[in-house]
């Protein structure tokens, strides 16, 4: 292991250990009751305690995200593709990606759940409205950027606009489109978090943001906290995953994910 | 000689009102080199987009030798090697194949061929960053090649290169084209260049540009290292100067 590795790990675990103790010592000097601040030792108890029962919660939540996401990859690239072989299909539905994109998602998220009976395809379509449009944005963009001469070169050899597609803007646009992937995917956990606080039922099967919920209304702020951590590490194993599968996709080309040697 | 295309009073006139060409005369024999010599922005490059195809003239006529005109016949070779950085060394000189609708398997041997030729065996399966800037000129080539064009054209390819590689693939360039038997348009802003590799040197004035003067170069080939220090050279050299700085004037 290099030393640089060695400091990459080793300076956030020092800060993250520095702020555990101080929360914690500020908990017990203080006498904070644990259902105003619990310290660490409490939460990382409720954690253990309540793991199971959240983990049941977690994967509702997860399931959300991940079939929004999927959604966002597959109509998101699409709607782009077919902007990009239509400069009037874009300029006519761009505007309206862009209304959807900045009418806040906890606004729009009460009509959804009235309009749609089925409650997992109604914060689906929440989840998906907050995700879709960095892929959307971000391809439009890749597809758009191909080299100029590249593209001369392919009309020199009498190139179909299939091919065109094929062989050229698809290549240029996939490292754009990663990356409109890696933000939709935390985008598509928070749609789907923001999506089960507006809808806010109990029920057979509760996502995460609802135990969250019930645990403040509760005071079982343990409880909280460990939702709040599982949330987080949730959001961090996704964006891991994401920029794990562009490595794999691009790594070999691309300059965004080649190491730079000194 | 049989000549492979002829142009008569072809302009360029932008769409903004500038006029880039204004009348150039030129006649290609099959099987020379002929460079155009040019100052910044003359529209030697528009030139060479018009004979490609890739922008239409807007007055005089182009006129192809053969019926089928440039079908198949020409390949282009940019001032950038402007490959694919996705795709490896073999992959970029099989794309002109791959479009055509040639199978990777059939052309195989061809691709083997051309990727020998231009110093690249060995290369195949990198992928253009791990090259130099002369491998990747020398890929640009090779794709190029690959379809075995009868006109080839070359817009300033080895502008970007240092005086080391340059010279090289100079060398490389002439003894291809000398095996192989193509025509070359070699667009160039260097009066070196242009001498050491060409049959016959137009001198394009500046924008709107005209040929200037047309002037063959009888320089014996096989040229070398020896060529470049012979008095005929020198004298050339400064002929093309002379009038390169007649047409600038």
């Amino acid at each position: 292991m290099t030393r640089d590795r060695l400091l990459q790990i080793l300076a956030p675990t020092v800060v993250g250990l520095i702020v555990l103790a101080g929360w914690s010592a500020v908990v017990s000097w203080n006498a904070i009751p644990v259902y105003v601040l619990p310290g660490p030792a409490a939460v990382g108890a409720s954690l253990w305690n309540d793991g199971p029962s959240l983990f049941g919660s977690l994967w509702v939540t997860l399931r959300i995200t991940a079939a929004a996401l999927a959604a966002a990859t597959i109509l998101g690239g699409a709607l782009a593709i077919l902007f990009a072989q239509s400069r009037i299909l874009e300029l006519s539905l761009f505007p309206y990606a862009v209304i959807l994109q900045v009418t806040p998602i906890v606004a729009i998220a009460p009509l959804i759940i009235i309009w749609v009976n089925d409650a997992f395809l109604a914060l689906l379509i929440c989840a998906w409205l907050v995700a879709f449009f960095p892929i959307v944005a971000n391809t439009t963009v890749g597809l758009n950027s191909a080299d100029r001469n590249l593209i001369a070169l392919f009309r020199l050899y009498r190139a179909t606009r299939w091919q065109q597609l094929l062989y050229l803007r698809l290549p240029s646009a996939l490292p754009y489109f990663l990356t409109g992937v890696r933000i939709s995917g935390g985008l598509a956990l928070i749609g789907a978090v923001v999506a089960e606080f507006v809808a806010g039922t109990g029920g057979q099967e509760t996502g995460l943001a609802f135990r969250i919920l019930e645990a403040g209304y509760r005071l079982q702020i343990p409880k909280l906290f460990a939702a709040l951590i599982l949330l987080s590490l949730t959001g961090i194993a996704i964006f891991a995953l994401l920029g794990w599968i562009s490595r794999r996709l691009i790594g070999h080309w691309h300059e965004s994910v080649i190491p730079h040697e000194e | 000689m049989r000549s492979i295309l002829a142009t008569e009073g072809l302009g360029k006139l932008f769409r903004n009102g500038t006029k880039a060409l204004d009348g150039v005369d030129i006649v290609v024999e099959e099987g020379s080199f002929v460079s155009i010599v040019g100052p910044s922005g003359c529209g030697k490059s528009t030139f060479l987009k018009i004979i490609a195809g890739l922008s239409e003239p807007s007055f005089g006529a182009l006129k192809w030798n053969d019926p089928g005109g440039r079908e198949g016949q020409i390949s282009f070779v940019f001032q950038e090697p402007t490959l694919m950085p996705w795709a490896t060394v073999s992959e970029n000189i099989y794309l002109p194949l791959r479009l055509k609708g040639e199978g990777r398997a059939d052309v195989a041997s061809r691709i083997a061929e051309v990727t020998e030729a231009v110093g690249l065996a060995g290369f195949e399966r990198s992928y253009p960053r791990e090259l130099s800037g002369g491998m990747k000129m020398r890929v640009s080539i090779a794709r190029a090649l690959v379809t075995r064009p009868r006109l080839l054209l070359l817009d300033e390819p080895f502008a970007a290169l240092d005086e080391i590689t340059r010279l090289k693939l100079n060398e490389d360039l002439l003894k291809l084209w000398r095996e192989q038997g193509w025509t070359v348009l070699f667009v160039t802003h260097s009066v070196y260049e242009s001498v050491y590799l060409s049959s016959r040197v137009a001198v394009m004035t500046r924008r709107p540009g005209r040929i200037a003067a047309d002037v063959p170069i009888d320089l014996p080939y096989p040229r070398d290292a020896a060529t470049r220090v012979s008095p005929a050279y020198g004298d050339y050299c400064r002929e093309i100067s002379g009038r390169l700085a007649e047409a600038m004037a």
